[in-house]
């Protein structure tokens, strides 16, 4: 079985980079991923952009709705994710809109940021 | 920015900001950069004189400052590092002595007017990015704290850069999509300064210019277009009676009364103009109907002499693009200037009972003229008062007083 974990944050504001509380915070981090590393349960993982970069995709009456930010409905629960790699938004929006889910609901787009790979 | 010195840096500012952040990547980057262009143009052009090539002065510079605040930058991180010495060994834009090429104002348009950014901050982007306002400026016109504007364009450049929006001008397929929200943008920005919607002034001229000024840009770098050229005409026939709008007390002077000698007619022999090469091009639009419109009551001779009918006929096509029950409330009127205004009233009176129009003082205050025409003060008073009680605009505002208070007097 596998899981995916969402780790939620309050608010898109991070401590400063370079400050000691952000580099408490991104040590504490990296022992976890490296407990579950040894441990042999990790598959993949790396924090995403702020929320306030988000783009949501809909697709209705065969219309490509895009918005600004996250998806506000609260109906709305997350149900899968997918990682792919693209050039820029234009082009990862359109393969947001072929995912049924955009139909149905949405699909929020939101940059992963590139770290150096964990453990 | 105000003397002929700021003038002359501001129409080159929307250039230049393209250059750099095709150079840069980066919008923030390049606003920064050419910022500090200008503040070093503004100390040496009076003492050594405006370059023959001030866009290629003004790009060079914002050049070597965007490396210099990279360089300072650097120690922070090897992110910022790495994107340095992609500008400094990319010989064919950095090179100090390579000659600079004003790319790509039209990516710029289009990328702060990226349907991934929110439709209202789109609008303040463009004043920075496009027409070099200052926020405080954008702040001013929005009528928020500068502060608060501030973090809405930090956030959406923070955004623009970390999903990775495009710099470039969408392909033919995606063309017409995107066409649209650069042209909505454009007409928000005017709209806004030709009827204030907020504030003491009711025509913000300095908003209108910007906008004309854009309409020309877009409409110049995309030829082919029938819908940006639709625009520019729109906005120069509209603009056009500006002059006429208000009397010297700054009040509204509706079409009917304003005084034709006052209007540009340059500014409408250019607007008609635009729109017949438009039309010419055989693929209709909103844009096009609006200036076929602007066109009938700015080619009039007198307001009796307007064709009404025209304008209805115009309006009806209209509403195949925009079914919106504001369109249908613009034929109401034109069909009550062409069959009388209780054929208008019917149209009226069936959007009233629509609740979103409900909060539309224009809606309220049309009513109440047609209603004043048929003679039925009583009904027309109550509809001026419905559009007071929606706090317009000022000068829209001592408009219907003044209509109010003739009803009250017979």
């Amino acid at each position: 079985m596998k899981y995916m974990l969402l780790l939620n944050r309050t608010a898109d504001a991070l401590p400063e980079p370079g400050t000691p509380e952000l580099d408490r915070i991104n040590q504490e981090y990296a022992a976890a991923v490296a407990a579950m590393g040894r441990a042999g349960v990790l598959i993949d993982c790396a924090p995403l952009a702020a929320g306030s970069s988000t783009t949501t995709v809909r697709v209705r009456d065969g219309e490509t709705i895009i918005t600004d930010g996250p998806s506000a409905e609260i109906k709305e629960q997350l149900g899968g994710y997918t990682i792919i790699e693209c050039a820029d938004l234009d082009e990862a929006l359109k393969w947001a809109a072929i995912i049924p889910a955009a139909r149905d609901a949405s699909v929020e787009v939101r940059p992963i940021v590139a770290t150096q790979a964990p453990v | 920015m105000s003397g002929p010195l700021d003038q002359l840096i501001r129409r080159h500012w929307w250039a230049a900001v393209a250059a750099l952040c095709r150079l840069t990547g980066d919008l923030g980057a390049a606003e920064d950069a050419v910022q500090d262009a200008c503040v070093v143009a503004l100390e040496r052009w009076p003492v050594t004189g405006v370059p023959a090539n001030a866009l290629g002065w003004l790009i060079g510079v914002a050049r070597h400052k965007a490396v210099d605040r990279l360089r300072r930058e650097a120690i922070r991180g090897a992110k910022e590092a790495a994107s340095m010495r992609e500008l400094d060994l990319d010989g064919s834009g950095l090179g100090p002595d390579a000659a600079p090429e004003p790319a790509d104002p039209l990516s710029l348009v289009f990328l702060c007017c990226h349907p991934a950014l929110d439709a209202s901050v789109r609008v303040a982007l463009t004043l920075r990015s496009v027409c070099g306002l200052s926020t405080a400026e954008i702040a001013a016109a929005f009528l928020v704290p500068e502060e608060t504007m501030a973090k809405r364009l930090v956030r959406a450049k923070a955004k623009i850069r970390e999903a990775r929006i495009p710099f470039r001008v969408p392909g033919r397929a995606e063309l017409p999509e995107r066409l649209g929200a650069v042209l909505r943008v454009i007409y928000v920005l005017f709209t806004e300064g030709h009827m204030a919607s907020r504030g003491d002034a009711l025509v913000r001229g300095d908003l209108c210019d910007t906008a004309i000024w854009m309409a020309r840009g877009v409409a110049d770098l995309l030829p082919g277009e029938p819908e940006a050229m639709g625009l520019l005409a729109l906005l120069l026939l509209t603009d056009a009676r500006r002059a006429a709008r208000t009397d010297d007390l700054g009040e509204l002077v509706l079409l009917e009364d304003q005084d034709r000698g006052r209007w540009d007619r340059d500014m409408i022999a250019e607007g008609e103009a635009v729109l017949e090469a438009a039309l010419r091009l055989g693929r209709p639009g909103p844009y096009q109907l609006h200036a076929a419109i602007a066109a009938c009551h700015s080619t009039a001779p007198s307001a009796e002499a307007t064709d009404w009918r025209q304008i209805a006929l115009l309006y009806g096509e209209l509403i195949r693009y925009e079914p919106t029950p504001v369109a249908e409330a613009n034929r109401a009127v034109a069909v009550a200037m062409a069959e009388g205004p209780a054929a208008g009233l019917v149209i009226l009176d069936a959007l009233a009972h629509h609740p979103q129009l409900q909060r539309w003082a224009q809606l309220h205050i049309a009513r109440a003229e047609l209603l004043r025409r048929l003679g039925r003060d009583h009904e027309a008073a109550a509809a001026y008062r419905a559009a007071l009680d929606l706090e317009p605009a000022a000068a829209s505002r001592s408009f219907v007083t003044r209509r109010i208070r003739e009803l009250a007097g017979g």
